[in-house]
C-alpha cells in the first residue's frame, strides 16, 4: 500500500508561537504587573541579566473550567499491586491531598494549584518592560569609545636604551663578528708559520752560506707574524655594532569598561513615584551599555545637601532626607573618578535624576564643576527632571535654569519627564553617529 | 521437539541485518517500513489506511502534543498554555515525551522524532503506523463516529473560518466564544445517534443555507409572545424540549435566541472536534493495548527473521518494559500514572492470545460459553476483539482471573456515609467477578462524567434554560467548576441559565442559577 515519508523538521517550527502569543495576550495584564513588580523589587543588574524572568499567574485567569463530580457519594475503584489486603479489610481514609491516588482525577483547573508559573524569554520580558516607554525599533549604532594604548614586543633593533639591551643576542653578534674577522688572519698566520717551519728546516739541513734568501725570508715572516698577531689582538670582544636592543611598539586598544554613575536627589520633594521613574531611567541606560561593554560598574550617589556613595538598596530605599545642594554630588563624583576610574581605562557615563530643586547659590559652583571636571571626562551625561504634572503645571526649576548653559554640549542631554513614555528620548543623543 | 530444533536452526541461519547501530537514514526508514509492512499484512493480517510518516524535531513534538496532535488546528490560548505546561514538564524531565503521536485520518499520519534511534523509529512505525492505524480503521466506535478521510480538510476549513472571524469581529470576541465552547465540549457530542458526515466543501456550501434555515426555525420557536389570559392555557402545553437533550452545544447552536451566526458556526466547529475525539476517549485501553501488542509481535518477528540484531532487541525490550510498567498502588509513581493502559491493554491482548492457544481449566470455566477460547487462531480472535468492543465492554468480556492475579487488582469501596474505606474484592474466587465489574465501570465514560441534559427552556417566559444533572451514586457536582461553566453557557445562550441536580426520585437537591449580571446563586435543598 502506498506510503510516504516526509521531513517536516524545517517548517512549522514555533507553530505554537501564535498560540503562545494568544496565551501571553490573555495574561498580559498579569504579566505586566509581574514585570513591574520585578522592576520594582529586583536589582538593576539582575533584571537585565540573562536569567529568565519567572512570572507567576494566578490560575483564575487561565482557568479552563469544566463540570465534574465532587468528592462524596459512593465510589468504587480498582487498584493494582495488592500486597496485603483481603476482602473485608477496613482502611482509614487518607488525608486530603493524598487521596486514593487514582491519577489526577479531580482537575488541574478546579481546586488544584493556585498559580501557574512560567518563564518569559528575555525578548518577551523586554517587550513588556519597554512597552510603556514607547521605544522605537532601535538600530544599534556605534557608541564612542576611548582608545587606550598598549605596548607590544616587536623584535629587536640595533639601538635603544641600555635598559633594553639584550645581552644574549649581543653576544651572539659579537661571536659571529669575531669569527668573521679572525679567520682570514688566522689562516694567514698558519700559512706563514708553516712556511717559516719549512724554511728553518731547509736552513738546518743545508749549508748556511747558501741560505741567505731563506734567512731573509724567515725574518720577513717573523715581522709579518708579529703584525698579524697584533691585529688579531685588536679585534674587540664586543663592539658597538654587536649590540642588540629589545624593541616595543605602541598599538591602540578600545576600552571595554564602562562605569555608570547614578545620581539621584533624595531630598524631601522626591516621592515614590519620582523614584520609580528614576529607576526606569537608570535601567534603560544600563541596558544600552550592557550591549556594548564587557564590564559595567555601577556607582550610586545619593544626595540632598550632602552627597554619599551607597549601594543600590540604600539608593532607592534609604530614609535620609534634607535640602538640596546638587554640586555636592558632583564633587563626590569627581573624587571617585580620580580615585578609581581613570578615564584612560574607563568609559564614564552619568545619569542624574532630580525633581529640579536646587539651592540657588549653588548654581555657579555647580556649573564650574560640570564644565571643568565632569563633562570633559564623561562619554555621555543624561539628566532627567521628573515632574509630576498630574497635580499642577510644569514650572521652571532651579536646576533646569542652571543647566541652560550646558545645553549646547554634545555629550550632555536633558529632558523633562512627566511619565514613563518620556524617558527614551533622552537617549536619542546616544545614538548619533560619532 | 522437531519445532524446537527447527527454531534453533532458524536462529542460526544466515542473518541479514537491515542496519547496524543506532543511526537512521531516510533510506533505512524506507527499508524498515517495507519489512514492517510486509510482516504486518502478510503475517498478522492487519488492515490499515495508507501511511504518511513525518519526521519532526522534539519541539514540534511538544507542539503537536499541545494541540491534540492535529497538524492543523484552530488557534486558541489554551493550546499555548498547554505548550508552556508541556514544555515545562519536558524540561523538568517529568515526562518522557511520547514517542508516538498519531492521527486518526486517511492517510494515517504518524510522527517520528529526529532524535530517535533506528530501533525507536522502527518501533514507532510498528506501533503507530500499523497498530493504531489498524485500530482506527476497524474498531466499531471509530467506524461509527468519525470520518477519517474528512478530518484534515475539515480542520483546514475550521482554522480559516476562525481566523477570519478574528479579523472581522476581534480576537477577544472569538476567544470568549471558544472559551465557552471548550468548557462544554464534553456535552457537545451525540452519544446515541450517528452525526452528519463532515465535509469541508459541503460545509462551505451549506453555510449560507444553514443561516437562513436556522433563522426560520428560530422565528418559529420564539414568535409566541405571552398574552395574559392565555397563560394558563399555555401552561398545559408540552415542555420544550419535549425530551431532555444530551448534546447541549448542539441545542444552543440551533436554538439560542440572539446568537450571531458566526458564533453558531464556531460552536459547530468545537462540536465536530469533540465528536471526532469522542471514540478515542472510550477506547484508550484497547487502542494502546492493541498497538503495543502489534509492535511487540512485529519486532519479535523482525528478530526471528534475522533482520535485526541482539543490540536492537535489547534496546527494544528496555523501551517496551518501560512503557508497560505498572506501579503498584503504593508506589511513588502511582499518583501520576494510575492504571497504565499500555500495561493492561498489552497484557489483555497477550492473554487473548494465550487463551486462544493454551487455556487452562480455570480459563475454560471462567469463559464458559465463549467458543473462541482454545480455538488456536489467536490472530482472528485478537482481530475480532479489536473490532467489536470498547474499553468498558472489552474489560467485561476479556478480563481473566490470571490477569487479575498478575496485576494484583483489588477493589475499594468509598462511601461517604462510612467513615472508613472498605476492601470489597481481591484476586480470589469470590472477588474476580466483582473486580472485573468495577474495573469495567472505571472505563465507562457515562459513569465518570456527570449526566447533564437540557431539560427545559422557558419559551414563553424569561427564556431561561434549565439543565438537569441526574445524580448517580449520590455524587454531587463540584461547585466552582460548575458555576464557571454555567457562566460560560450564559454568554452563549443570552439568558439566565439554571442547573438542577436531581436524585433518582426526581427531587431537586441543588439548584444553580446564573444570570446576565453574573450573579450566581446556589441553593441547596436537603
Amino acid at each position: 500500500m502506498a506510503h510516504i515519508i516526509i521531513d517536516r523538521r524545517l517548517n512549522g517550527k514555533g507553530k505554537s508561537t501564535p498560540n503562545r502569543q494568544k496565551f501571553l495576550r490573555r495574561v498580559k495584564s498579569r504579566v505586566k504587573q509581574a514585570v513591574q513588580d520585578a522592576v520594582r523589587s529586583g536589582k538593576i543588574s539582575d533584571i537585565v541579566s540573562d536569567k529568565k524572568e519567572k512570572v507567576n499567574i494566578p490560575i483564575k485567569d487561565i482557568n479552563e473550567p469544566f463540570i465534574y463530580h465532587d468528592d462524596g457519594g459512593k465510589k468504587e475503584k480498582v487498584f493494582p499491586g495488592n500486597d496485603r489486603f483481603i476482602q473485608g479489610d477496613r482502611i482509614s481514609r487518607p488525608e486530603d491531598g493524598e487521596g486514593d491516588g487514582g491519577g489526577r482525577e479531580g482537575s488541574v483547573d478546579g481546586d488544584g494549584e493556585d498559580e501557574f508559573g512560567f518563564s518569559l524569554s528575555r525578548e518577551e520580558f523586554m517587550e513588556f518592560f519597554f512597552e510603556d516607554l514607547e521605544l522605537p525599533d532601535m538600530i544599534k549604532k556605534k557608541l564612542a569609545t576611548i582608545d587606550d594604548f598598549k605596548m607590544r614586543r616587536a623584535g629587536f633593533s640595533s639601538d635603544g636604551s641600555p635598559s633594553r639591551l639584550d645581552i644574549l643576542r649581543s653576544m651572539r653578534q659579537s661571536v659571529s663578528r669575531r669569527v668573521a674577522l679572525r679567520n682570514p688572519k688566522k689562516k694567514q698566520l698558519k700559512a706563514l708559520e708553516l712556511e717559516k717551519a719549512e724554511l728553518l728546516h731547509y736552513i738546518a739541513n743545508n749549508d748556511p752560506a747558501v741560505c741567505q734568501s731563506q734567512k731573509d725570508r724567515v725574518v720577513e715572516i717573523d715581522n709579518e707574524i708579529i703584525v698579524l698577531k697584533r691585529k688579531l689582538h685588536a679585534i674587540p670582544f664586543v663592539d658597538d655594532i654587536d649590540l642588540r636592543y629589545r624593541q616595543w611598539t605602541k598599538y591602540p586598544v578600545p576600552v571595554t569598561q564602562a562605569v555608570m554613575f547614578c545620581i539621584m536627589d533624595v531630598s524631601g520633594s522626591m516621592s515614590e513615584w519620582h523614584k520609580e521613574m528614576a529607576k526606569r531611567f537608570f535601567m534603560l541606560l544600563y541596558l544600552f551599555l550592557n550591549k556594548n561593554y564587557e564590564k559595567i560598574d555601577l556607582v550610586f550617589i545619593r544626595h540632598h545637601s550632602t552627597a554619599k556613595e551607597c549601594d543600590e538598596e540604600e539608593f532607592f530605599h534609604g530614609r535620609e532626607t534634607g535640602g538640596t545642594v546638587v554640586s555636592s554630588a558632583f564633587d563626590l563624583m569627581d573624587q571617585i573618578i580620580t580615585e578609581r576610574y581613570n578615564t584612560s581605562a574607563w568609559n564614564i557615563y552619568a545619569c542624574q535624576a532630580s525633581d529640579g530643586d536646587n539651592y540657588s547659590d549653588d548654581g555657579e559652583p555647580l556649573l564650574e564643576l560640570m564644565k571643568e571636571k565632569i563633562l570633559p571626562r564623561c562619554q555621555y551625561f543624561a539628566y532627567i527632571e521628573i515632574e509630576d504634572i498630574r497635580n499642577g503645571n510644569a514650572r521652571e526649576t532651579d536646576l533646569w535654569t542652571q543647566y541652560d548653559s550646558l545645553e549646547h554640549l554634545k555629550n550632555f542631554n536633558r529632558r523633562q519627564v512627566h511619565g514613563a513614555a518620556d524617558i527614551y528620548p533622552v537617549f536619542r543623543g546616544l545614538f548619533e553617529k560619532k | 521437539m522437531a519445532t524446537k530444533q527447527a527454531k534453533k536452526k532458524a536462529s542460526k541461519k544466515a542473518t541479514n541485518y537491515l542496519s547496524n547501530g543506532s543511526e537512521w537514514t531516510y533510506q533505512l526508514l524506507e527499508t524498515y517500513f517495507n519489512e514492517i509492512e510486509r510482516i504486518a499484512k502478510d503475517k498478522f493480517k492487519l488492515d490499515t489506511y495508507p501511511n504518511q510518516i513525518e519526521v519532526i524535531t522534539s519541539e514540534q513534538m511538544v507542539d503537536a502534543y499541545s494541540s491534540h496532535a492535529m497538524p492543523l488546528m484552530y488557534q486558541h490560548w489554551s493550546f499555548g498554555k498547554s505548550f508552556v505546561g508541556t514544555m515545562n514538564n519536558y524540561r523538568r524531565g517529568n515526562m518522557g515525551l511520547a514517542y508516538e503521536v498519531v492521527i486518526n485520518s486517511d492517510p494515517c499520519i504518524a510522527y517520528l522524532m529526529e532524535e530517535n534511534t533506528m530501533m525507536m523509529q522502527a518501533l514507532v512505525m510498528a506501533h503507530a503506523s500499523f497498530g493504531h492505524n489498524a485500530f482506527f480503521k476497524n474498531n466499531y466506535m471509530f467506524r461509527q463516529w468519525t470520518d477519517a478521510d474528512a478530518i484534515i480538510d475539515y480542520l483546514a476549513f475550521a482554522k480559516k473560518y476562525i481566523s477570519d472571524c478574528e479579523e472581522r469581529y476581534g480576537a477577544d470576541e472569538v476567544e470568549q466564544v471558544l472559551d465557552a465552547c471548550h468548557s462544554l465540549q464534553n456535552y457537545g457530542v451525540d452519544r446515541y445517534k450517528r452525526p452528519d458526515t463532515m465535509s469541508a466543501a459541503e460545509e462551505e456550501m451549506r453555510q449560507k443555507e444553514r443561516e437562513e434555515y436556522t433563522q426560520s426555525q428560530l422565528n418559529d420557536l420564539w414568535r409566541t409572545i405571552p398574552v395574559s389570559g392565555k397563560m394558563e392555557e399555555m401552561a398545559n402545553e408540552t415542555r420544550f424540549p419535549t425530551e431532555p437533550q444530551e448534546n447541549v452545544l448542539y441545542f444552543v447552536e440551533k436554538n439560542a435566541p440572539h446568537l450571531e451566526n458566526w458564533k453558531r458556526e464556531i460552536i459547530r466547529i468545537v462540536r465536530k472536534m469533540s465528536q471526532y475525539f469522542y471514540p478515542q476517549r472510550q477506547t484508550k485501553l484497547m487502542n494502546e493495548g492493541f498497538a503495543t501488542f502489534t509492535h511487540y509481535n512485529i519486532m519479535n518477528e523482525l528478530y526471528d527473521e534475522g533482520l535485526v540484531d541482539d543490540g536492537f532487541m535489547l534496546e527494544f525490550f528496555d523501551s517496551h518494559s518501560g512503557v508497560t510498567f505498572q506501579p503498584g498502588y503504593n508506589h511513588r509513581a502511582y499518583p501520576y500514572m494510575g492504571i497504565n493502559v499500555y500495561a493492561l491493554g498489552f497484557a489483555m491482548f497477550q492473554d487473548i492470545k494465550r487463551l486462544s492457544m493454551e487455556p487452562t481449566k480455570e480459563d475454560k470455566e471462567w469463559f464458559n460459553g465463549q467458543d473462541w477460547v482454545g480455538n488456536g487462531d489467536w490472530i482472528k480472535n485478537t482481530d475480532w476483539a479489536m473490532r467489536n468492543f470498547k474499553d468498558e465492554s472489552f474489560v467485561q468480556q476479556f478480563l481473566s482471573p490470571k490477569i487479575i492475579r498478575d496485576f494484583g487488582f483489588f477493589a475499594i469501596l468509598d462511601d461517604e456515609i462510612d467513615e472508613e474505606l472498605e476492601v470489597c474484592a481481591i484476586h480470589d474466587n469470590q472477588g474476580y467477578k466483582e473486580v472485573r465489574r468495577i474495573l469495567a465501570n472505571q472505563f465507562n465514560m457515562n459513569q465518570n462524567e456527570p449526566n447533564l441534559q437540557v431539560y427545559n427552556v422557558e419559551v414563553r417566559g424569561d427564556r431561561s434554560m434549565t439543565l438537569r444533572h441526574y445524580i448517580h451514586n449520590g455524587r454531587a457536582l463540584e461547585e466552582r467548576g460548575t458555576k464557571a461553566v454555567l457562566r460560560h453557557l450564559e454568554t452563549l445562550w443570552g439568558f439566565d441559565v439554571k442547573l438542577e441536580s436531581v436524585d433518582d426520585t426526581g427531587k431537586v437537591t441543588v439548584r444553580y442559577q446564573v444570570g446576565k449580571d453574573s450573579r450566581s446563586l446556589v441553593d441547596i435543598f436537603v
